[in-house]
């Protein structure tokens, strides 16, 4: 065995899957996992962990694996993350854990989300759950919202005794992790209605169907439902738009739309009520995580998609993997290409939209480099649906009916990034309300970092 | 959790219930909404709220049978509940943020067209426990289809009915009501028109023509009502809203028609198939103009 590389991963075939919603990484079986975590040299100041948001002790984990200990690695990845069958599927390995490896100076890091998820499936199919708290605190906290920030918030919560309540503004638990993310890259009932099941073992009540802001205030929730403290991980729902001609043309869908009638609403499987468009040709507008689930979710319902991004492809801000997986399903991609309007016909449907090329200028404020637009470039390409997927921004239900939280000029809520304490007492906040859109794991990090912050303010009153 | 403490038939394929969901009850004001799901692979249905009693902790809907999800909606019994009953949703009424004396020297018109006769009934209800008599017309294409006549009847200063085909009150379409009481002289401050879009578009022709400042209720497409998938974009003004966040009230001689029309029939082919597929079951064999058949 050849140590430089990693044990590749089973994946359905690009043909096949491109035309179902079934997941689309097999992952590891248990001979797999432990070869490849016999490629871990168990760095003593391990780089790995640095690069993970929730800190995962990544070595010690690994170890128990190549031993074939999976139950004990398991335990060991649930002290630092409530959602890893999630995690080892969504999060941007490349970027973080793995992107740290001793192992990737020369060669391919270890696959450190593939072991992860190995684990957390290993754990469920064989019913072990992670370890609650010993001793309950008799004091209880408020979490808005139920997608990765506010799940990890309450399961690190609950672990340290305090009684939780998630409310939901949906009729599913999960957030991002039910509406956004779909079926092939992260199954709904194996895999996030386990880890939520996991969650609420350890005794987390999840209350859905309570809009928050809506039905009830949080100052409502502290003064008059007796919650201590309160964390808000209300995500960043708001889609952008261009602001082009023709974009309430009928046929132009924001992704959270598209992605929220699909994966939430099951349009998808035909069986549903909810009705999605059947589109012959789709043009998705952005180069995201996002995007790529859109794109490859409009592929698998039968049409032809183009991915159509500004930047070229160095700077497509989508994991790699999701980036090859698309192109192996045969998504197309219009790079250096921006719209400019989008045309209907007489009644108004889409038929298609007017691009302009860009290429490549100098770098700005994010140190990538600038598109311009080439003069005379203009085409069109025909189309009948268009797709908007230029990121989110939060809602502001919250903090417009929050007195004395303190929000910034993006309507993000300000808080600190050590412990999520916001400018009003006793009220924490963390992921995409905070940060504006950005990852699930990087919502975990700061649901988790706002768990201790809860658990200092709270131990301090007593 | 959400059930069904009354249900009846106010007229063919129009129906009232009243739902226990006490969260929504202790909050909602006139002018917003919820969203109901009858199981859990049902559509999520936005209905503006009709009436709501704080204190038996329940809301009352009305709704029309027009497509799969209302229709299984209309099969449900007392005692049975909902699968999921969300709100409030939306903005509240600008009405109720107006200060009461204000309120009380100003002329006020409703317009209710149809199965729209239930969002103006808190409105009118609400400004009645608050002193203030407002003018309504309530408009049905006849007769039988006519809704909440009674209970209007007991919040409103006037009440108007007109009939399309002349069988019951006045008759002809509401905008003729509106120009015969101006005409014999009324005088209007606001008019706020809910019902079906075309009625609320040419009621807004009208009152730009008479000057009177108008808000309509709109209810277009949406998934979550929470302002996250912008499937209820409509323009306003020349701005795009989000009428579930925004609205659902807004300056009625600013909104965009014909563009709010056409974005509602996005899914009505689709729509209609499932309504068919739902009726007929394994008997379905074309004609609904979509399945090729």
């Amino acid at each position: 065995m050849d140590v430089l590389t990693k044990i590749p991963v089973r994946e359905q075939d690009a043909k096949e899957r491109a035309t179902n919603f079934d997941e689309v990484c097999l992952g590891y079986n248990k001979e797999e996992a432990m070869n490849e975590a016999a490629r871990c040299i168990n760095c003593k100041n391990a780089q790995c962990v640095k690069g993970c948001p929730v800190a995962i002790d990544i070595p010690a984990f690994i170890e128990q694996v190549k031993n074939g200990n999976i139950g004990e690695a398991y335990q060991i990845i649930s002290r630092s993350s409530a959602l890893p069958a999630v995690c080892g599927r969504v999060c941007p390995q490349e970027s973080q854990c793995e992107g740290k490896c001793i192992r990737g100076i020369k060669g391919d890091p270890v696959s450190i989300g593939k072991l992860e998820r190995f684990v957390a499936d290993w754990a469920r199919e064989n019913h072990i759950m992670p370890e609650g708290a010993v001793e309950k605190k008799g004091k209880s906290v408020a979490v808005i919202g139920s997608g990765p920030a506010g799940l990890t918030c309450a399961g690190d919560l609950a672990k340290m005794g305090y009684d939780v309540t998630i409310f939901e503004a949906l009729h599913e638990p999960g957030g991002v992790l039910v509406y956004g993310i779909p079926e092939f890259r992260l199954p709904k009932q194996d895999v996030v209605a386990k880890e939520i099941e996991n969650v609420k073992a350890l005794g987390v009540k999840i209350e859905t169907n309570v809009v928050v802001g809506k039905a009830v205030t949080i100052d409502e929730l502290i003064e008059e439902e007796g919650f201590e403290a309160v964390f808000i991980g209300s995500g960043a729902g708001l889609p952008k738009f261009m602001g082009i001609p023709g974009e309430n043309s009928n046929g132009v869908f924001s992704a959270n739309e598209y992605l929220t009638r699909s994966n939430l609403m099951k349009a998808f499987d035909g069986n549903s009520n909810t009705p999605i468009m059947q589109s012959r040709k789709v043009a998705v507008v952005g180069g995201g995580n996002v995007a790529m689930d859109a794109a490859r979710t409009a592929l698998r319902l039968g049409a032809e998609v183009h991915i159509v991004y500004r930047r070229s492809e160095e700077e497509l801000p989508a994991r790699v993997e999701e980036v090859h997986h698309a192109k192996e399903e045969g998504i197309i991609f219009d790079l250096l290409t921006n719209p400019v309007e989008i045309l209907a016909d007489d009644k108004g449907w889409v038929t298609g939209m007017k691009c302009i090329r860009m290429e490549l200028g100098e770098p700005d404020a994010s140190g990538r480099r600038r598109p311009v637009e080439i003069p005379g470039s203009e085409f069109v390409m025909e189309l009948d649906t268009v797709i908007m997927s230029l990121g989110t921004s939060p809602n502001p239900l919250i903090s417009s009916t929050t007195e004395g939280l303190e929000t910034n000029k993006w309507k993000c809520i300000v808080a600190a990034e050590e412990n999520g304490k916001t400018s009003k007492e006793g009220v924490y906040a963390g992921g995409d309300a905070v940060t504006g859109a950005a990852t699930v794991i990087l919502a975990m990090g700061a649901g988790k970092a706002a768990a201790k912050g809860i658990d200092e303010y709270l131990s301090a009153r007593m | 959790m959400y059930r069904i403490v009354k249900k009846s038939e106010l007229t063919t394929n129009i129906y009232l219930m009243e739902v226990e969901a006490p969260r929504v009850a202790k909050r909602c004001m006139p002018g917003q909404f919820v969203i109901v799901r009858m199981d859990e692979e049902g559509e999520r249905i936005p209905l503006t709220i009709c009436d709501y009693d704080r204190e038996k902790g329940t809301i009352t809907i009305v709704f029309q049978c027009v497509g799969a999800g209302t229709k299984l909606m209309a099969d449900l019994k007392e005692g049975d509940s909902f699968h999921d009953f969300v709100g409030p949703l939306g903005c509240p009424s600008e009405l109720v943020n107006e200060d009461g004396e204000s309120l009380k020297k100003k002329k006020i018109l409703f317009v209710a067209g149809g199965v729209g006769t239930a969002p103006v009934y808190p409105q009118v209800k609400w400004l009645h426990e608050n002193g203030v008599a407002a003018d309504v017309i309530v408009g049905s294409k006849t007769k039988d289809l006519l809704i909440l006549e009674k209970e209007m009847e007991a919040v409103a200063g006037n009440l108007y009915v007109t009939t399309d085909d002349g069988s019951y009150g006045r008759s002809g379409m509401v905008t003729q009501t509106i120009k015969d009481l101006v005409a014999e002289g009324k005088q209007y401050d606001v008019c706020i028109a809910i019902g079906p879009m075309i009625m609320m578009k040419f009621v807004c022709l009208l009152t730009k023509e008479l000057n009177i400042p108008t808000v309509v209720s709109l209810n277009p497409i949406m998934v979550d009502g929470t302002g996250m998938c912008g499937a209820c974009r409509v323009t306003v003004n020349g701005q795009v809203k989000f009428a579930c966040v925004d609205g659902p009230e807004f300056d009625g001689h600013g909104v965009n028609f014909d563009e709010a029309m056409r974005r509602q029939q996005i899914y009505k082919t689709a729509e209609g198939r499932a309504m068919l597929a739902l009726e007929e079951g394994d008997t379905h064999h074309g004609g609904c103009g979509n399945c090729g058949n």
